[in-house]
């Protein structure tokens, strides 16, 4: 249940945000969230409805977008999507890899009501 | 109106974590976040290192539990400085908590630090505490399909600690499946076998703290 703790760190920064830029309410919040950091984003939704009541961002949404794991071989040079865990080069079976995305955890946006 | 944030969501802890890293550094001490599943053998491991190596360098504990003070209790009787951190419910240590704990200890006393996490496969690995290596224990009772149950903390960890391998002769548990799934998910994830019980394999381990700790102790 790290989804709490991930939840109030979303709050915090967007309370902050949502003062900095003069907001009184949101309706939606977009994440961007990797396959790596082990967030169930059904858990991180609950605990953003029960660490969002009576705040500013109460009755907002949650807009998650996963993110899947995907690494460059630093032998071969070719980029894939990392399957089961598996962070071997389908090419050329180097686990010599960078990642370039799936580790992810962070806000793209909030959505403001329209007037 | 859409109105662009892009932050990353534990930007904080991550600020507090480097804090406490670059204090480390400047004490010369070697720092393990060593996380597992409850009951996988976390503060037998470590009573059983503290006595190796407590006559060659000084040693110091954070325990980390949802409640109780037990683990401390049995990390002070052999006699190196420990704090207690209750986290009241949350399942994983973060590092603003270690910050808050760091205060009660010498660190200028120390050359090795070891956090032991709460007990828990998923959490404890996202938080970043400001640690060196993150270092993992595994009980072979536990069964051989966790790596790929839970690839997080095996991919974010240097070493992972194969434990109670003298049990190995009553339970349906392969080595080699450990062994394998998690070179497939992190190929520079060291694999040691232990049992802390009986002190098989504790001296690949100690081999390699040693090493650590002169890393960062320099040349002395």
């Amino acid at each position: 249940m790290h989804e709490l703790s991930i939840a109030q760190s979303i709050l915090d920064i967007i309370t902050e945000e949502m003062r900095r830029h003069h907001v009184e309410r949101i309706v939606s919040v977009r994440l961007k969230i990797g396959e790596m950091s082990a967030v169930v984003p059904e858990s991180l939704t609950f605990c953003w409805s029960i660490v969002t009541k009576d705040t500013p961002a109460e009755g907002s949404r949650l807009d998650i977008v996963s993110l899947p794991i995907e690494a460059r071989c630093l032998a071969c040079d070719s980029v894939f999507f990392v399957q089961n865990y598996v962070y071997v080069c389908p090419k050329c079976g180097s686990g010599d890899l960078a990642i370039l995305s799936g580790k992810e955890l962070q806000i793209q946006d909030f959505e403001t009501p329209d007037f | 109106m859409k109105v662009p944030v892009v932050r990353n969501i534990l930007e904080a802890n991550k600020r507090i974590a480097d804090e406490n890293r670059t204090l480390f550094g400047s004490k010369r001490i070697l720092v393990l976040n060593l996380m597992s599943s409850p009951g996988a053998g976390k503060t037998t491991l470590l009573e059983k290192t503290i006595d190796l190596l407590k006559d060659r360098f000084r040693i110091g504990v954070i325990e980390g539990d949802i409640q109780t003070s037990t683990d401390a209790e049995r990390i002070a009787g052999h006699g190196v400085q420990v704090v207690q951190i209750n986290t009241d419910g949350a399942c994983h240590l973060d590092g603003n908590m270690i910050r808050e704990a760091l205060t009660q200890l010498d660190l200028d006393a120390l050359d090795l630090l070891v956090v032991e996490n709460v007990g828990n496969l998923v959490c404890p690995a996202e938080f970043d505490v400001g640690e060196h290596h993150k270092v993992m224990i595994l009980s072979t009772t536990e069964g051989d399909d966790k790596p790929k149950k839970y690839p997080l903390m095996f991919q974010e960890s240097s070493v992972l600690l194969v434990n109670k391998i003298d049990l190995l002769p009553y339970i349906n548990c392969r080595i080699e499946v450990i062994r394998r799934a998690s070179a497939e998910i992190n190929p520079n994830l060291k694999v040691l076998e232990i049992s802390a019980t009986t002190g098989e394999g504790l001296p690949l381990w100690t081999n390699w703290l040693e090493e650590q700790i002169r890393q960062i102790r320099g040349t002395d």
